[in-house]
């Protein structure tokens, strides 16, 4: 969970992409370190294999400015998406304060999502946390693929609880900062519950 | 479990600090980090320049995490000590209680066997002031209004103005 340090007067938020392999999770990633200002971003760690797929997590940490007199810091991750990686993606959800699901919105990746939705569910729940309970998010990204699902169908499978939810391209950026926020957002508005 | 949110105070912080800066000193150190296992820099203390320190917690993070992993495969709880070994820097890393990791950066002015000894001592005295730090979060969160209780919608979205 969060860490407040109330001597450098900072808190710190844990944020993690989650989705099937190849869905776009290390490019919302990557968009956001190529769109922020440098002094807000600090270096992105990628831990990929040579074809570049994600072998254990991307990294970036940013700084998003500050509030009330404590600079908001937050850690985004990504987790590998491919299916044998489960033990790599338990481990990075550990202390997460809110999640981003990327679904990809093509046809015939509907079952990979919603294998990929489970799994996150039951990673979640074997670390005490409730999906319906902590700040969520999910994109439905590759929108401008001619194969994309109908946005309905989608909503259906993948957001039944009706979470806030954004279309994205991510390879051109659309929908990627409006998620970030809007997950942020949600980490946030938890601080402010806290104790209550 | 969920793990509980971590706030740390000023007096904590400073107490945090004098450890390691006398870690540093014991151990010949030339540097030394306080990562949770979330993989936050907690504190840092020695001759640092050039290092990323926030890329090392998170990375110092998953490592550890994985190498917990295996140790599970393997039938053991955990593996408390890490120590990699390089050309010119090495790298020690030790549990502390229950969710914080140190890391001692040393170089060939130290040894193996002295990192080892000293770090035993503080990583029990962290222990032990980790574990207060907790007991005191745990007891301000209850019933208490949050520090935070103030922030509007407004606060939160000039984040995002640029």
């Amino acid at each position: 969970m969060s860490f407040i340090n109330y001597s450098s007067r900072e808190i710190n938020c844990k944020i993690v992409y989650y989705g099937p392999g190849l869905c776009g999770k290390t490019t919302n990633l990557q968009h956001i370190y190529l769109k922020t200002n440098p002094d807000v971003k600090g270096k992105m760690i990628s831990l990929a294999t040579e074809t570049e797929r994600t072998l254990f997590f991307d990294f970036l940490p940013l700084a998003l400015g500050e509030i009330r007199g404590f600079k908001t810091r937050f850690h985004l991750y990504t987790v590998p998406g491919q299916v044998f990686y489960d033990a790599s993606r338990k481990l990075i959800l550990k202390g997460v304060d809110g999640v981003v699901f990327v679904a990809d919105s093509q046809i015939e990746r509907m079952e990979a999502n919603l294998e990929s939705l489970d799994n996150l569910k039951v990673n979640l729940k074997e670390q005490g946390y409730d999906l319906d309970k902590i700040p969520y998010v999910i994109q439905y990204n590759k929108r401008d693929l001619p194969n994309a699902a109908p946005l309905e169908e989608m909503q259906k499978l993948c957001n039944p609880m009706g979470a806030v939810e954004f279309e994205a391209c991510a390879t051109t950026g659309e929908g990627v900062f409006e998620t970030l926020k809007a997950v942020a957002k949600g980490v946030l508005a938890d601080l402010k519950k806290m104790g209550s | 479990m969920m793990e509980s949110q971590l706030v740390m105070q000023q007096e904590d912080f400073d107490r945090v600090l004098a450890i390691i800066q006398k870690l540093v000193r014991d151990a010949n150190a030339k540097g030394i980090f306080v990562v949770d296992k979330a993989g936050q820099l907690i504190a840092e203390a020695g001759e640092l320049q050039g290092i990323d320190s926030t890329s090392l917690a998170s990375l110092t993070a998953g490592c550890v995490a994985a190498t917990g992993g295996l140790a599970k495969i393997v039938g053991e709880e955990e593996f408390p000590i890490h120590f990699h070994q390089g050309q010119r820097d090495n790298l020690h890393m030790t549990l502390v209680g229950d969710r914080m990791i140190l890391v001692v950066v040393f170089d060939e002015r130290s040894s193996l066997g002295l990192v080892r000894l000293r770090v035993k001592k503080a990583g029990n005295e962290l222990a032990k002031l980790f574990e207060e730090v907790k007991k005191k979060t745990e007891s301000a969160m209850q019933g208490q209004e949050s520090p935070f209780a103030e922030i509007t919608d407004d606060d939160i979205d000039n984040l995002f103005s640029d």
